[in-house]
Formats: C-alpha cells, structure tokens, sequence
C-alpha cells in the first residue's frame, strides 16, 4: 500500500469507502508520519495514537468525515486532554469537556487526535511564543511557519495530519496557510461555535480549518458550523451544504482588487505572484474590478486597541485559584495573583495584557478604545460598499514570505505588521480562505505564497466556490508537492 | 521610545503582574512604539461615527431560566492547584 498520510480527505474517504483500506491504516499512517519527521518540525505537543486506533477500529465510514482523524489546535478543549494554550499557566491541565467544534467533528465521524503547538493564547504571527517548543516551517526548517496556529498549518502542510483546527483572530489560520502553502479557512463570525475554544478576543476569534484542498476545507465547516445555545454570539440559520459552489469556474463572478493591498515595501515577488493569480482569475472568466478599502491603513492600530483590550479582560480568569498554575508560598492574595501571573505568562502575554488594561483605563478609554471601535465601524463600512460592487475580494494573505527563526522576535511593533492584509477581515465579520499560488526560491528553498480570497459575511458557500476554482488551476502544484 | 502616559510598572499592577526591572524597562519601550504607531488613529474624524463593539448582528440572547447539571465536582477538582475536602483551597483573603 503506498502511503497514506499524503491524500486529502476526499482520498481517503474514497479509499475506505472502497475497502481498499480502513481508518486505522489512516491512524497508523499519520503515526508513522509523525515519527519520521515531527522530530525536526516539531508541530504537536501531544499526541495518543492507541486512543486514536481505537477510535478508528470502531469509524463509521459513511459519515460525512467518517474515520478521519483531526489535529487540534491547543486552545480548543477536547475532552481528556490536554490543553495548554501553549503557556505555562495551563502546564497539567487537562480538559473537562469536548469544545462544540469538537462535538461535532465527533458526530461527522471525525477522530479528533494530538494536540499542536501555537504561540502562547494565539498571540503571536510565528509560533515563536509558544512556551514550549519552536515549530518549523516544513518547506525551510529554518524559517517560522507563521502563527499563531503554526502547528495546525505545519502538520498539514508536512503531511502529519490529513486537516486540522485552528483559530484565526486577526490571521491565526489564513497567514499560517500561505506561508506553509495549505489552504485555510476563517469563517464569519458567528459560523462556528466559540465554546470551548480558551477566549483570546472574543469579538473576533473564529475556528476554522486547515487542510490540502478548499473542498476538504469545505467539507469540514459542514460538520463544524452552526447554532450553539452555549455561544450566544453562534448565529441561527438555515443548514448549508458548503461543498455546494464547488467545481465550477469564474464566468459571471465579480473579483475585487483592493488598491490599498498592493502597498509599496510588500516582497515584489508575493507581488508577481498574486498578480499572476489574478490574471489566472480572469483567465477562468472573472471581471476584475478595482475597489478601494479605504481606512486600511487603521485596521492593525485597531486590532492592537481592540484585541488587546478584550484579551485583558479574558486572561484575568487565569489568576491561579480554580485552574493553572499558582505560585508557591504567596505572602497575601496579591502576591498570589501577581507572582502566578508572572511566572505563568510569557512575554508577549504580558505585553498584550498590560496594553490591553492601558487601554481601557480611566483616563484612556475614550482616546483609545472607543476611537478604535469607531473606527472598526469604518472598515466595516468598507467593506459593505467593496461588497455591492463585487462577490469577493481578491489579494495577498501575507506582505512575507516565512521569515527566518527569531527574525522579529524582539520588534512586536514589526511582529505585528505581518498581519496588515488578514486583520480587517476579523475586525468587519467576514470570512477568509488563503490558498497556495506560487513557490518563490530564497536562500536554495522554495517558500509558499498565499492568495486570499474575502467574501462577504456568511458567504462561504461562495468564496469557497471561488477558491476551489481557483486552487483547480492554480494551487495544484504546491499542494501536491511534499515539503 | 517612551510613552510620556504609560506608565508599565503603574499597568501591570492594576493587571496583578509582578514584573522584573528588566521586563518593565523592555516594556516600556516596546509598547511605547506601540503606542506611537495608534496614535494614527487620532487622524480621523470619528465624532459622527457609532461605535462597532462586535461584528455579529446579535444582542440580548436569552435562553429559558431553566437550571441545567454543570461539570462532575471531580472533573472541576482535578484541574485546581490545590483542593482538599471536596473543595479548592485559596490563599487566605482574610487577615
């Protein structure tokens, strides 16, 4: 039998449909995977292979992801195990209830299996924050796989998993994608369940999917979408079928351009690259139209305002009496809190938190937070005028390619930046899909390009479509080629 | 870069985060950059804006009042640092 851990979901079904094999091959496949070469990427924290094979012994394969097993971000709780956050203030912990997404993947026939690395409560574009180990881009080990979901992108893109979950809060799934060459997918806000995913941002985070292709990428927010009466914010509407646009080409549908994401001091390769997907575009039969977005240049100041300021409020919980870490011999409740509170974060925690509290301190909330909420509602309004003119956006998911191992790791200000095309899309509710649309050599390597595709607010059976259409012709080589 | 208003060590109290000199000052600087680089943000004119605090068009979602079972007592306990007697043990708040 030739090896398993390369196919796509799709494959793979197919295959055990057929009886040309069974679940527990995948199981095996993956592991044997893992072994050879997650030494040297390092994207799982932790994996139980026996749970898995007896998971996937008992698969029933005419469920719609039926015995696949589903790497797992560490920040979605699955019930057993563990769930870090990548920090030290969750080492030990372990979860007491499976996340919704995790729920249903079980109830799709999904094998939710092995835990992977993240920056530190998914603040970070590179993985570098996490406390416990450095992942490494599988096309360059050199090189960061992006962040904060490295480990989701990279297992996928080194066949160490058939798809994954990740989390995407100003880029967490669509950056990692482009620059591991995958395909990710961030939902809109208000598709999937947030319960049981450890809050970040709660106004911006969503779950979504890794995977080699949009339909398995599709296939996957089949199972996970939907209303949650345990997440208020989860929307309540009619059942989709999210593989329903796919396979068909570009005739009759509108791509905008958006000016202000083709920015001077972008790597002009990433520049040639996306262009030269555009073209294919049209050459699939799309118009081209340029729009123009025009309070981008705003979006990471009020993502760095907003997203902080919620984090602050959600990382309290983390104070060291019902969960976590807690300091040893605390003098008094204060000391308590803070030195748990030192010795459990990392740096960039800290950062964000300390912000985050700044911002929303008497004195500062209204020249701060407020300011940045009201201009939120103008890139909003962006988008809503883009979106009467067109059926999705069209540009770069990432300025960079994959940056070299502790790069940026002491700018923040620089870290940051890397999400300037991704961080609007979280901040207006629409959705995202970052497919591969290029190789560019640096340094002997080949690296992947991301092309990113937005749709409107609860569009995705259509931007998958878009996507699909696209990878077709022009995603294959990347996707088929292992790292 | 500096912040003239933020003062981290002032912040990271309010947070209840200890922080070491080294972490203050590194801080202090880095976010001082930060802090220089919203300041953008002062360049619109937002006094006719509403303010947009989530993305979904959803509010005041109510349920039935209707009491449910939570997590098993014991599955609660095995993640406390510190439990005895069915219990989470705290450090003590009263003097």
């Amino acid at each position: 039998m030739s090896d398993l851990s390369s196919l796509t979901i799709s494959e793979l079904q197919t295959g055990f449909r057929s009886g040309a094999f069974n679940p527990a091959d995948a199981v095996r496949a993956i592991e044997s995977r893992i072994e050879s070469v997650d030494p040297q990427i390092q994207a799982y924290l932790a994996r139980d292979f026996d749970s898995a094979l007896a998971a996937a012994e008992k698969a029933d394969v005419s469920l719609p992801l039926g015995g696949v097993p589903i790497g797992i971000k560490d920040v979605i709780n699955v019930l057993g195990e563990q769930c870090t956050c990548g920090s030290k203030i969750l080492a030990g912990y372990k979860a007491p209830y499976d996340a919704t997404a995790i729920s249903k993947l079980r109830a799709a026939g999904a094998i939710p299996f092995g835990r992977l690395n993240m920056d530190e409560f998914a603040m970070g574009s590179s993985t570098e924050n996490s406390a416990y180990q450095i992942t490494r881009n599988p096309w360059d080990t050199t090189r960061i796989p992006g962040g904060s979901s490295g480990g989701s992108a990279a297992a996928v893109a080194a066949r160490e998993a058939f798809a994954t979950l990740g989390s995407d809060t100003g880029g967490s799934i669509r950056q990692p994608a482009a620059l591991c060459g995958v395909v990710g997918l961030k939902p809109s806000y208000g598709r999937v369940s947030r319960y049981g995913l450890v809050a970040f941002a709660s106004s911006l985070d969503q779950i979504g999917p890794f995977a080699r292709s949009t339909r398995d990428c599709a296939a996957m927010l089949n199972a996970i979408a939907g209303k949650d009466p345990r997440d208020s914010t989860s929307l309540d509407l009619p059942a989709e079928d999210f593989t329903a646009g796919l396979g068909r080409d570009l005739k009759g549908v509108k791509l905008g351009i958006p000016k202000e994401y083709f920015v001077d001091g972008m790597d002009i390769r990433i520049r040639e690259k996306v262009e030269a997907a555009i073209r294919q575009c049209e050459s699939l039969g799309a118009e081209l139209v340029e729009v123009s977005l025009p309070h981008t240049e705003y979006a990471v100041g009020v993502y760095y305002i907003i997203a902080t300021a919620e984090a602050s409020a959600n990382l309290a919980r983390f104070d060291g009496v019902r969960y976590g870490h807690r300091a040893k011999n605390p003098t008094d409740l204060l000391d308590h809190y803070r030195r748990t509170r030192e010795e459990g974060f990392g740096s960039e925690v800290k950062r964000r938190i300390i912000l985050g509290t700044y911002v929303l301190s008497s004195g500062y909330y209204d020249a701060y937070y407020l300011r940045a909420q009201k201009v939120r509602t103008l890139i909003r309004r962006d988008f809503t005028n883009a979106f009467e003119k067109v059926d999705a956006l069209i540009c770069p998911t990432s300025p960079d390619l994959a940056f070299k191992i502790g790069e940026r790791v002491n700018d923040p200000l620089r870290m940051y930046l890397a999400d300037i095309f991704t961080i609007a899309a979280n901040l207006a509710g629409i959705c995202g899909i970052s497919v591969p649309c290029g190789l560019v050599e640096e340094d002997g390597k080949q690296l992947p390009v991301g092309l990113q595709f937005l749709g409107k607010p609860l569009d995705e059976t259509r931007l998958l479509g878009i996507a699909d259409a696209y990878e077709q012709a022009g995603s294959q080589e990347i996707l088929t080629r292992i790292p | 870069m500096s912040s003239p208003n933020l003062d981290v060590r002032d912040v990271a109290r309010l947070a209840r985060i200890e922080l070491s000199d080294e972490e203050a000052s590194t801080f202090q600087s880095q976010l001082g950059s930060v802090l220089e680089y919203v300041e953008q943000l002062g360049k619109l004119d937002v006094s006719q804006v509403e303010p947009t605090a989530h993305a979904a068009p959803v509010f005041n979602v109510f349920r039935e009042d209707v009491a449910k079972l939570g997590l098993e007592r014991a599955a609660v306990l095995a993640n406390a640092p510190h439990a005895a007697n069915n219990l989470v043990i705290v450090t003590k708040v009263i003097e």
